[in-house]
């Protein structure tokens, strides 16, 4: 009986699992005959949107391996690396040379921000993802001040073009035209009338591979028992609380250079605003490939960015064709996004509690069974 | 490390344990807002105007800071949902212009249309974190989100009329700011308000708003002391206790998160009601931040908060927030209003996230 009924709870959970990626493939599914793009256009879209954002996702990854949840703190990378862009083109080191120089800028940057925010999470066990989303507000005022104030009298800036006219400060928008996709043109293919940037899917490749590496080194074996338990970890012999600064120190980094081979694919960036949705699309990115608050896998990242921006990119035409508003869509998209969140965050949350309950009754059980042992 | 809290608790002196008890950033922010009172006058800003403005905004944002209370007593954490409320006291503004009320009328009908939408969606809420014990606040923060982004959808497509609200040219679809003249705007600010105008002092005191307030934290100060209320309290120090001694801690979870969200309604009504705007749409989006750093800054922690709290607390920080664009950019030529404002509220929301001795699970 007992059997019958795991197999049941695990049907179950099989598709509570993949509730949320199949309802994306059903809102594509619908969405797409009614946004009236073409399929070469679609896939040129999806193609591009996968190189840009594939590697910020993976950041998330590591993080969550160390049961730390969703590093809503990835923000901090990305401030990390704007700074090395905005460094970079000051100085006017454009191409590929000027994007390898912005991403050893932002290294040190991402480590200290990393390392802090780490700390801090440490501080705030059972909290993390509440403590990392105010966190990334509060290195966003950091970030302002720096941006805003010191770059002009305390670091140096050379060119107007990129300051604001009152002589400090870095203006709203920082172009970076002449490097505008050099990763992603460098070795690009196209097939069929869809450019495929190579490269950018090689960089993308040496980070997974990277990831299934460190989980198989003695610092990534520490961190799943971290994430696992972390008085168990602690007891056989795990400092837990460095583990854990590691993790959020190499999402940090990770992060940095995801911003960077982002914001390359963009070709500007507005330098205030940049880095405050990264992380909540990124987020809703990975939820949608089918991760949780405790597991996600490298699959659920190209899952994810497949559907989550087919219907980014489907979703306001389509919005437009059925209430004749264009608004509707841009809305609907933002609003699903969070919806997406919160249904993954309240999953996580009963599962958590559901797995306390059962334990404490499996718990009592052993109680009572030994107890009736004695007393016989 | 529980060694070292052991250790660190011995080495400590008396006045050590003061600033622990009032915590640092509270001395540092209340230094900080005494250091632009008495610098406003030296760098030319006019120290009434500056105190009106204050006060001004205190009795705006006062309410949606006392919606804090409620879920910080019964152990639900900081309300990071209050957009919640905030939705539903939009509806509740909305609708009132729309069905034709005007004047002192159209703010009562406000209010009463904003509580049954306050009280189904905080229901439903509530309902949600009793379902997810320990996790409030993330979950908190995105159920606003979801709703204020749910809402934006609704505002074009909810079949609203009413000239004043709805974008001229379409016929549908609400305006993103609507004024409120004519209707409820500066209603309770002038209802007795005192203008020392006439003897040279710039001075405002919008006593209307103040008693309102007043009045509503009086009946949560006197709520707490009720059967209900202590019983609440007793959820929020000790579910495990409360359980024992027979409370239903869902039930007083499920009535703080209705009271919140709630007075979130009726918070909102009292800003626009000063501020003279509805703001649609993306408005209500950062709007619970502020409300609970203020209360974070009043000395309220995870989980203990008092009225006394929350007045203070509003004050220091609508104290900072109108007093530092004036004296800096008369000081310094130079506007860091924005940036002290983001640090100094999320600082102190982590301030009280990371604090060892709170709320660890």
């Amino acid at each position: 009986m007992n059997n019958l009924m795991k197999k049941k709870v695990s049907v179950l959970d099989l598709i509570r699992g993949n509730s949320v990626p199949l309802m994306f493939v059903l809102i594509c599914a619908v969405f797409i005959p009614m946004s009236g793009f073409s399929g070469s256009y679609l896939l040129n879209e999806i193609m591009t949107r996968l190189g840009r954002n594939a590697f910020l996702i993976l950041s998330l990854l590591i993080p969550i391996m160390a049961g730390m949840g969703l590093n809503f703190g990835m923000t901090l990378g990305a401030m990390a690396g704007q700074i090395g862009l905005i460094l970079v083109a000051d100085w006017q080191i454009w191409g590929i040379p000027g994007l390898v120089l912005a991403a050893i800028i932002s290294i040190p940057i991402s480590i200290l921000l990393g390392l802090m925010c780490g700390v801090l999470l440490n501080r705030a066990k059972g909290r993390e993802m509440i403590t990392s989303y105010i966190i990334s507000f509060f290195v966003n005022g950091v970030y302002m001040l720096v941006v805003l104030y010191m770059m002009g009298p305390i670091i140096p800036i050379a060119h107007g073009t990129l300051k604001l006219p009152r002589g400090y400060g870095i203006r709203n928008t920082v172009s970076l035209l002449p490097m505008r996709q050099t990763i992603d043109n460098a070795l690009a293919v196209y097939v069929g009338g869809v450019k495929i940037p190579v490269l950018t899917l090689i960089i993308i490749a040496l980070a997974c591979l990277f990831i299934v590496w460190f989980r198989k080194t003695k610092l990534g074996q520490d961190m799943r028992a971290v994430g696992q338990d972390m008085d168990v970890a602690r007891d056989a012999g795990i400092n837990v609380e460095r583990t854990r600064i590691i993790s959020m120190v190499i999402s940090t980094v990770f992060a940095g250079f995801g911003m960077i081979i982002y914001l390359q694919n963009l070709g500007n960036f507005p330098t205030y605003s940049a880095h405050t949705n990264v992380g909540m699309f990124c987020i809703a990115a990975l939820l949608v490939g089918g991760a949780s608050v405790e597991k996600a896998s490298i699959g659920n990242v190209f899952l994810g960015v497949i559907l989550f921006h087919t219907m980014f990119i489907v979703a306001p035409s389509a919005g437009t064709k059925i209430t004749g508003d264009s608004m509707i869509g841009e809305y609907f998209r933002v609003f699903i996004s969070y919806a997406v969140i919160t249904i993954a965050l309240v999953m996580y949350e009963t599962k958590k509690r559901k797995s306390q309950s059962l334990m404490g009754q499996m718990l009592a059980q052993a109680q009572k069974d030994e107890e009736e042992g004695k007393t016989e | 490390m529980g060694k070292n809290v052991s250790t660190s608790l011995g080495n400590k002196t008396k006045f050590r344990q003061l600033i622990d008890d009032f915590g640092l950033p509270r001395v540092i922010i209340t230094g900080f807002l005494l250091l632009l009172f008495i610098s406003a006058p030296i760098v030319g800003a006019d120290l009434p105007t500056q105190i009106t403005n204050t006060i001004n905004r205190f009795s705006w944002n006062a309410v949606l800071v006392l919606a804090m209370v409620p879920m910080i007593h019964s152990g639900c954490g900081l309300n990071f949902g209050l957009p919640l409320g905030i939705v539903s006291g939009l509806l509740g503004a909305t609708l009132s212009i729309e069905f034709g009320f005007t004047g002192p009328m159209s703010f009562v009908m406000a209010i009463l249309i904003a509580t049954p939408f306050a009280l189904l969606l905080g229901g439903g809420y509530g309902w949600l974190l009793n379902k997810i014990k320990g996790g409030e606040m993330m979950i908190a923060t995105y159920v606003g989100f979801s709703a204020v982004s749910f809402m934006c959808m609704m505002w074009l497509l909810l079949p609203y009329h009413h000239p004043t609200m709805v974008w001229g040219f379409a016929g549908t679809g609400l305006r993103t700011v609507i004024s409120l003249e004519g209707f409820y705007d500066q209603l309770l600010a002038k209802f007795l308000a005192i203008d020392l105008n006439g003897i040279g002092i710039n001075l405002v005191i919008p006593t209307g708003s103040l008693l309102v307030f007043a009045l509503l934290a009086v009946a949560m100060w006197a709520f707490l002391h009720t059967k209900t209320g202590t019983a609440m309290t007793a959820v929020g120090s000790n579910p495990a206790f409360a359980k024992a001694a027979g409370i239903n801690v869902d039930k007083m979870r499920l009535i703080s998160v209705i009271m919140s969200t709630w007075l979130g309604a009726v918070g909102i009504l009292m800003y626009e009601q000063g501020f003279g705007f509805v703001q649609l749409y993306m408005g209500p989006f950062w709007m619970a931040l502020p409300a609970v750093s203020a209360i974070l800054i009043g000395g309220a922690s995870v989980n203990k908060a008092s009225i006394p709290n929350v007045i203070i607390g509003t004050f220091l920080f609508q104290g900072i927030v109108t007093m530092t664009p004036t004296v800096m950019n008369s000081a310094f030529h130079m506007d860091m209003s924005e940036v002290i404002r983001i640090i100094v509220s999320n600082g102190m929301i982590l301030y009280a996230l990371t604090r060892k001795t709170e709320g660890g699970r």
